[in-house]
C-alpha cells in the first residue's frame, strides 16, 4: 500500500477508552483435531512429517502438534450453529471498528504472530482480543480510512501461552471514481 | 551459497545464505481451500463478485492465516521436522489472486544463541509475483545446535521467541 494521507488525527472518547481493554474473551467451538492439521498442510503442500507421520511427531515434538499457524483458526467460530442468528465473526473488535466508523470494507496489512507452547490434538483454545491503537483517518489508493491494531492471546485448557497475534487492519470507504 | 540440509543445525548456517527458490501458480482453489483450511468464511476469500465489486480488488485472494501457514512450510522444508518457529512478521503489500505465481525467497540476516542455549536463525523472506514483492516477512526460527538438540524440548524460560 502507498503511503496514506492523513486528513483528520481525532479519535472518538468511545473508542479511546477501548484501547487496552480485553474482550471477547470465549473458548473455542471445537478440540483441536487431526483434521484441520492435515487439510491445513494440504492447501500449502506441507510434508513436514512432524503433521504426517506418528512416529516423528512422537520423537520430535512428543506427540501431534498443529501447525502453530493454525492457531487462529481454533478460535475461530462455526459459519452456522443452532441458535446462532447473522453472520459469526471472529475479530470481533475489527468488525466493531467497522461498524462504529461506518466503514464498509477492511483490509489486513500487518500480522505479527509468536508462538510459545505447541498445540496438542485436545486442546480447547482459549482466545481474547484488545485494542491497541486507532489511527486518525487517512486517504489511501483504497479509500478513505483509519488504520487500527488488534492483538490475539491465546490460551490452552491450562492456561498455558500458546500464542499472540497482533493484527493491523484498514477500514475504508470506497471514494466514488472519477 | 544455497543450504538445502533436510535436517538442518546452526552450524549449517551464515549469514547470506540463501534458501532454494519455491513457487507455486495460485488458483482459485488455491485460495478457497486456504481460506477453508484455516476457518476463514470470509467472501472475499471465495466469491469473486463480492471481492470485485465491494473490495475493489481484481479477484478473491489469499487470506491472512494461509498466507501464515504458506511462509510456515518454506520455512520449515529448509529447516526439517526439529526447525521451530518462533516469531513470525508479514506484511502484505498486494493481495495474491488466482493467476499469480508466487515465488518465494529467504536471506539469513541474523544467526545466534541466546542465554539458554537455543540456535535461533532470522530470515527476510519475500513473496513476489511477476518479480514484485506481494509480502514480505521477517522470521525468527530456532534451530537445533547440534545433532541431539531439539528447539521442541524447550519450555518456559528456555523459550524465548
Amino acid at each position: 500500500m502507498t503511503e496514506p494521507t492523513p486528513l483528520d488525527d481525532t479519535l472518538p472518547e468511545d473508542v479511546a477508552a477501548l484501547i487496552g481493554q480485553y474482550q471477547y474473551e470465549k473458548t473455542g467451538d471445537f478440540p483441536v483435531e487431526q483434521g484441520y492439521v492435515w487439510t491445513s498442510c494440504a492447501s500449502v503442500f506441507n510434508g513436514n512429517p512432524v503433521y504426517w507421520d506418528a512416529k516423528v511427531a512422537e520423537e520430535v515434538t512428543g506427540g501431534p502438534i498443529s501447525p502453530p499457524s493454525l492457531l487462529s483458526a481454533y478460535a475461530r467460530p462455526h459459519y452456522w450453529a443452532p441458535g446462532a442468528e447473522g453472520e459469526q465473526l471472529s475479530l470481533q473488535v475489527h468488525f466493531d471498528l467497522k461498524k462504529r466508523f461506518g466503514l464498509p470494507e477492511a483490509i489486513m496489512t500487518d500480522n505479527t504472530n509468536v508462538f510459545y507452547e505447541p498445540v496438542r490434538m485436545g486442546d480447547l483454545i482459549r482466545s481474547r482480543q484488545v485494542l491497541k491503537s486507532v489511527s486518525g483517518e487517512k486517504r489511501t489508493k483504497l479509500g478513505i480510512g483509519r488504520f487500527w491494531v488488534i492483538d490475539v492471546e491465546y490460551h490452552n485448557q491450562n492456561g498455558e501461552l500458546l500464542g499472540t497475534e497482533s493484527y493491523t487492519g484498514y477500514g475504508y470507504r470506497r471514494e466514488a471514481s472519477a | 551459497m544455497t543450504t538445502t540440509a533436510s535436517a538442518l543445525t546452526l552450524d549449517q548456517v551464515k549469514v547470506g545464505d540463501t534458501l532454494p527458490e519455491l513457487a507455486h501458480d495460485v488458483t482459485a482453489t488455491t485460495v478457497i481451500l486456504g481460506a477453508l483450511a484455516s476457518r476463514d468464511w470470509r467472501p472475499m476469500h471465495h466469491d469473486s463478485k463480492f471481492a470485485v465489486e465491494r473490495q475493489g480488488v481484481q479477484d478473491i485472494f489469499l487470506n491472512t492465516p494461509n498466507q501464515g501457514a504458506w511462509f510456515e512450510r518454506y520455512l520449515t522444508d529448509w529447516t526439517g521436522p526439529k526447525g521451530r518457529i518462533g516469531r513470525v512478521v508479514f506484511r502484505m503489500t498486494s493481495p495474491v489472486f488466482p493467476g499469480d505465481r508466487m515465488v518465494y525467497n529467504a536471506t539469513v540476516k541474523d544467526v545466534s544463541t541466546d542465554g539458554s542455549g537455543c540456535g535461533w536463525v532470522t530470515l527476510d523472506v519475500s513473496l513476489t509475483v511477476d518479480g514484485k514483492p506481494k509480502t514480505t516477512c521477517e522470521a525468527r526460527v530456532a534451530v537445533p545446535v547440534s545433532d541431539d538438540d531439539n528447539p521442541w524440548d524447550r519450555r518456559g524460560e528456555r523459550w524465548t521467541p
